[in-house]
């Protein structure tokens, strides 16, 4: 029952030195070991796979927090990414990303308030919208759609100096949903909920509210996160983005949060974001086939959870 | 059977609450252990019932030493008991939950369905609650009813010792007389019956032997005939009534809540009655008569059917000056996850923002302010998890995050469940200083002694209405228990 407050702030620190020492070791496996990691073209490209997994598992832990999870982001990212690509015939380019993003606004409101007003599992709604929104995104285009404005591959492929443009978004997504969740009474409220959410409507705090506004979040990031995309590949698939929801499932697990809410950190998630990358990265130096990567990444992810889990025990 | 305690410790972390504590039961005895709240009663009965492994000391049935490591251990060993928290299974029948995993089964391993109502049927019948059909969803039951088959199934199998927390807590009238003929029955049986409770007058009737428990140790074994009620409660608290309770004079000022005619279907109905500033009121009520439903539609976390006086939602009770300290902190008072100024500071938060950003210096420093005034220890707790703290601690975090939003009501239900004397005392004394600043206190409790002693009048509510008002001053126990039970002349 009793915890000492010393122990808890060097294990904090030992799982941050841990996941610093797991990152560089990745990092410096990867340098040695092959040639290309290194290189200027497979530096920039990882900085920009980084950018969709990151956005999804920035809103993913926002919703985690609450308790909840978001199963439908992969199919928000085909849909805004289609939308987008689709709309550029017609409208202004900064016009048409913005409704594409909207729209990932609009989905995870619907999820949200399905959530909240009529107290659905997540699990449930979700798994729901995630297959409603793939079915939507090949309503809407069964093909794919490349448009050849120039201006469209921007967003997806702008450098400023060394650094992608996109990854500096995906930077300033982190560094301002830092300090939402740490700083403002609607993040902590977020947080609270995921710990105790009868405490929390008790202390005069609208809870359903706050649960709209995290799947909200998760869908302004999941809609960003297929512009995005679109926009680096230069080409709009109905069928992209399955299965991006467990990669940023398995940052936030990864990162040390709780799916039961309540407990979970910005940074550790970001951690967990480069953990991810940096082993796809590497298995694609490697050519290690696809599928093996597959393998490869679950039981990672398990023996990462698991390394965690006996730190904590010990602890 | 004896049962035997020998010089038992428990930790809990770094806090010892059980210090060496030493106890003997004999065979067709009733043992009854009393001590106020907090006293280590409930870990007692967990070390008894093989929940809690003792951290240090000896256990010995018939002079043999045993350690019991599960619930399972003390089972096969005749030890059962019965918590004040029930662990029924609301949605199964009372079958389901008298057999509970031992079904009778047909030859096609399938559940034998009239053999096991037959089964529950006898041990509703031994036990002498043969009132209830063994067919019934238990949630459907009263709670008086649920403790009995609570009960009912602790008596299947071979027993021998059956400990008993609080069973009188929400039975009533026949249903105690039932209770109480089942305990001479079980006695006469050779049963040893560890009978827990804080209602002294059927201590005195029932017991053979009586232990009082104060602070985690034994401080008292004696006999009723050998002691009074008034001698216990001395004991129990280790000071004299007059030294825990400060003296109230109250002059009540303007009306600070008006409830009129407040119902919500199934829970209670037509509640009227008046918080005026500067006054402290009791609300003393059997698990069951509504008291905590009534605050809680007050306060507007649950809507209500008719009448004036409640507020449609926390948030708007909130802004007209409420605050409420829930009866469980654990499920409505705390964040356990989170750290202690995290969880004062979450009913002032949107007060306390500069711009978009929470004020983190300031909001520091009042929640700083808050454990200073209320002496929450540790000192330096703001960044410990809250449920890290003790019971009484934990409590006082409750009681600063409401006085942080500067209430004008404070409704407080059973404020001092689990919490040592010392606290206690703390927070008697706090809420007495606060309505003398003219905050109006609804004070709702179990405690008899607690709503006369720390109130200026006490509501009585019974089966979900006001069953009467009475003055604290000059009014006894055994008189609120009346109006409570509702033999009240």
């Amino acid at each position: 029952m009793s915890v000492n407050a010393l122990p808890k702030i060097s294990r904090e620190l030992l799982t941050t030195v841990a996941f610093t020492a797991l990152i560089v070791l990745l990092i410096a496996v990867a340098a040695i070991t092959t040639e290309n990691f290194l290189t200027q073209t497979n530096l920039t490209n990882l900085l920009k796979q980084m950018v969709t997994t990151g956005l999804l598992a920035y809103g993913m832990l926002v919703v985690i927090l609450t308790g909840g999870i978001d199963l439908s982001v992969g199919s928000v990212v085909a849909f805004s990414g289609i939308l987008t690509a689709g709309m550029v015939s017609s409208l202004p380019i900064p016009a048409a990303m913005a409704i594409g993003v909207a729209s990932g606004i609009g989905f995870g409101l619907v999820n949200g308030m399905l959530v909240a007003r009529f107290g659905l599992a997540p699990f449930v709604v979700t798994l729901a919208s995630l297959t409603t929104i793939r079915g939507l995104a090949f309503v809407y285009s069964e093909v794919p759609i490349a448009p050849e404005d120039p201006a469209f591959f921007t967003l997806g492929s702008a450098m400023a100096g060394p650094i992608p443009v996109s990854t500096i978004i995906m930077f300033a997504v982190f560094l301002v949903g830092g300090v939402f969740l740490t700083r403002t009474p609607a993040g902590r409220s977020i947080i609270a909920i995921g710990g105790n959410a009868e405490t929390v409507r008790l202390a005069g705090i609208n809870v359903r509210r706050h649960i709209v506004l995290a799947y909200t979040i998760a869908g302004l990031c999941a809609g960003l996160a297929g512009v995005i995309l679109a926009s680096r590949v230069g080409i709009a698939q109905p069928s992209v983005g399955v299965a991006f929801e467990l990669d940023a499932i398995a940052a936030c697990v990864i990162g040390g949060a709780s799916l039961a809410g309540g407990k979970g950190s910005v940074r550790a998630t970001f951690g967990g974001v480069l953990v991810l990358v940096l082993i796809n990265n590497l298995l694609n130096l490697y050519g290690v086939q696809s599928f093996w990567q597959q393998v490869l990444k679950g039981l990672i992810i398990i023996a990462v959870i698991l390394a965690q889990r006996t730190n904590r025990v010990r602890a | 059977m004896s049962l035997e305690l020998r010089s038992v410790r428990k930790s809990y972390g770094e806090v010892e609450v059980l210090h060496g504590v030493d106890l003997t039961g004999r065979d067709g005895e009733v043992l009854a252990v009393v001590g106020a709240n907090g006293a280590g009663k409930s870990t007692l009965i967990r070390i008894f019932a093989g929940a809690h492994e003792m951290s240090s000391g000896e256990m010995l049935i018939d002079g043999e030493p045993v350690r019991l490591r599960s619930p399972h251990d003390a089972h096969e060993r005749g030890i059962r008991t019965v918590y004040q928290e029930l662990s029924i299974v609301p949605g199964l029948s009372v079958t389901e939950n008298l057999l509970m995993g031992q079904f009778p089964k047909r030859k096609t391993g399938l559940i034998d369905w009239p053999a096991a109502h037959r089964r529950a049927k006898e041990l509703l019948d031994a036990a002498g609650f043969g009132a209830i059909e063994p067919r019934t969803i238990a949630g459907r039951l009263t709670i008086a009813r649920q403790q009995m088959v609570e009960i009912a199934k602790a008596l299947a199998g071979e027993v021998r010792v059956l400990v008993l927390d609080e069973p009188s807590a929400v039975l009533a009238g026949s249903d105690l007389d039932a209770l109480f003929e089942l305990i001479r029955r079980l006695k006469a049986r050779g049963v040893l019956v560890v009978y827990v409770s804080h209602r002294l007058a059927e201590v005195m009737e029932l017991a053979d032997s009586i232990v009082v428990i104060k602070d985690g140790a034994i401080i008292e074994t004696t006999e009723p005939s050998r002691t009074s009620e008034d001698e216990l409660i001395r004991l129990m608290a280790g000071r004299k009534l007059e030294q825990i309770y400060p003296e109230r004079r109250a002059s009540p000022g303007e009306a600070r809540l008006t409830v009129t005619d407040l119902s919500r279907r199934g829970e209670f109905s037509d509640i009227s009655f008046e918080l005026r500033a500067g006054e402290i009121v009791g609300l003393f009520g059997l698990v069951g008569s509504g008291r905590s439903e009534m605050a809680r539609c007050v306060f507007g976390a649950e809507p209500a059917s008719s009448g004036s006086g409640a507020f449609r939602s926390p948030a708007e009770a909130i802004s007209h000056g409420l605050a409420f300290v829930t009866e469980d902190r654990k499920r409505t008072g705390l964040i356990g996850g989170m750290s202690v100024l995290d969880n004062i500071a979450l009913a002032t938060m949107r007060a306390s923002t500069r711009g978009p950003l929470i004020d983190m210096s300031g909001r520091k420093e009042r929640v700083a302010g808050m454990i200073d005034l209320l002496s929450i220890q540790p000192a330096r707790c703001a960044t410990m998890p809250v449920a890290s703290l003790s019971g009484g601690n934990q409590q006082k975090a409750v009681l600063a995050k409401w006085l942080l939003a500067e209430p004008r009501v404070l409704i407080l239900d059973e404020p001092t469940r689990g919490v040592d004397m010392a606290t206690r005392v703390d927070i008697y004394r706090m809420i007495d200083a606060l309505a003398r600043e003219g905050l109006a206190v609804l004070l709702i409790s179990s405690d008899l002694t607690e709503v006369l002693g720390a109130t200026d009048r006490v509501l009585v509510m019974r089966e979900g209405r006001l069953a009467g008002e009475l003055p604290s001053e000059g009014t006894t126990e055994d008189e609120v228990l009346a109006h409570a039970i509702g033999v009240a002349a």
